[in-house]
């Protein structure tokens, strides 16, 4: 027999469950928002001791060579242990990046990580099918952000970057860690940014935004001009 | 006459035709001789249009090529005269191999960011642009003595910026 009053209790209860969850998790990423952009803080005060684990993703080509000249001059002391992505279909950046790490970090190097990811779209492949591959490519991304960790990401685009980012931002999210996120803007963009730049800086989704031409930076007051790079 | 040896082509790894052709035809050719270029070598890249022997032969310059080869930094650093699509990566290995630079802009792409980049890089007198149509009179016009060397904002200004936000006290 059913009590009357039974069926509607449950009701209620879970929707206040759900509904606490939605505005626990709206009110999460609001915070998460109002936080990014500004330096973290450690436990210990300003300061920062603990080296950071530090992601770096590799866009093949041109933005692999520029993103790798940049961790040339990264202190590693500080930017410690690194991990690389790739994409699945590029041959040549892991070994570019295990290169430069045995000629700059040599024993050090041992600690360093290479994982290559799916990529969500190939050049020329239909949108239709492209569906698919985006959600196997977000899957894998997530399984590569949550079992990695990082404190850190760096990256400058192109797609690839993207499925890794989201993965970051929900490990904010959620409370797992704390993922400071840095993007480069390219070299080749002067006046516009690139697709993935435009949606990283619309979304507001970045700690630290450079770009490396003083008309880009006008055109886009929050990034940050750093020079040219190459 | 004076001679300055060796003039690379590169189209990187992409199909542009337009400039290989552009680069060959004897108007082209007599004018790197008169400049006192003697040999072309041309990375085709994707292209279909394969240079003829015998088109060199008669303004007496020498014509190789090959279609593809992912380091080309012998040949930028041996040439003379760079000539090179607008794709970024030819562009700053060879200005930061300090060596004298035409762009030509590929005008059939949409949407092209990559003459920006030309543009700007022309603008701070890093390197000459021309599009196919335009770079025998680019060739003829140009003084390379006038280019600025190239120079980069070194990347530990990035690093250092990075630094200071995350915390961590200066090198």
């Amino acid at each position: 027999m059913i009590n009357e009053e039974d069926e509607p209790a449950v009701m209620r209860w879970w929707s206040i469950l759900s509904l606490t969850l939605v505005v626990g998790f709206v009110v999460r990423l609001v915070t998460v928002w109002m936080f990014t952009g500004h330096p973290p803080v450690t436990a210990k005060g300003l300061r920062n001791q603990r080296p950071l684990k530090t992601l770096i993703v590799l866009g093949s080509g041109g933005h692999t060579a520029e993103i790798l000249h940049i961790v040339e001059k990264m202190n590693f002391k500080n930017y410690s242990p690194r991990c690389y992505i790739a994409a699945v279909t590029d041959n040549h950046s892991l070994a570019k990046a295990k290169r430069l790490e045995e000629e700059k970090a040599g024993d050090d190097s041992k600690q360093c990580r290479y994982y290559r990811i799916y990529r969500s779209r190939e050049v020329g492949q239909s949108y239709i099918t492209s569906i698919g591959t985006t959600l196997f490519a977000m899957v894998h991304a997530f399984y590569l952000a949550f079992s990695i960790q990082p404190d850190l990401i760096i990256c400058n685009g192109p797609g690839t970057c993207l499925p890794v980012c989201i993965a970051g931002l929900v490990l904010k999210v959620l409370g797992v860690r704390w993922v400071v996120m840095v993007y480069v803007e390219s070299i080749a963009r002067v006046r516009k940014l690139s697709l993935t730049g435009l949606l990283f800086y619309k979304l507001h989704l970045m700690d630290q935004f450079y770009v490396q031409w003083p008309k880009l930076q006008q055109n886009f007051p929050r990034a940050q001009y750093v020079g040219r790079l190459m | 006459m004076k001679t300055k040896g060796m003039v690379f082509v590169t189209v990187g790894s992409t199909l542009f035709d337009a400039l290989v052709e552009a680069v060959c035809q004897p108007e082209c050719l007599a004018t790197l001789r008169k400049l006192g270029y003697t040999s072309l070598m041309i990375q085709l890249g994707k292209g279909n249009f394969i240079p003829g022997k015998s088109v060199g032969e008669a303004e007496n310059i020498d014509i190789e090529y090959f279609t593809y080869k992912p380091n080309v930094a012998e040949y930028i650093n041996s040439a003379a005269l760079v000539i090179s699509h607008a794709g970024s990566g030819s562009v700053f290995e060879t200005l930061r191999a300090q060596r004298p630079l035409v762009v030509v802009v590929n005008t059939l792409l949409m949407d092209n960011h990559q003459s920006e980049l030309a543009d700007e890089l022309a603008e701070r007198k890093f390197l000459y642009t021309a599009s196919p149509e335009t770079l025998v009179d680019t060739l003829r016009t140009m003084r390379l003595d006038t280019l600025v060397p190239y120079q980069s904002t070194e990347p530990s200004a990035l690093a250092g910026t990075l630094d200071q936000f995350l915390g961590f006290s200066p090198a």
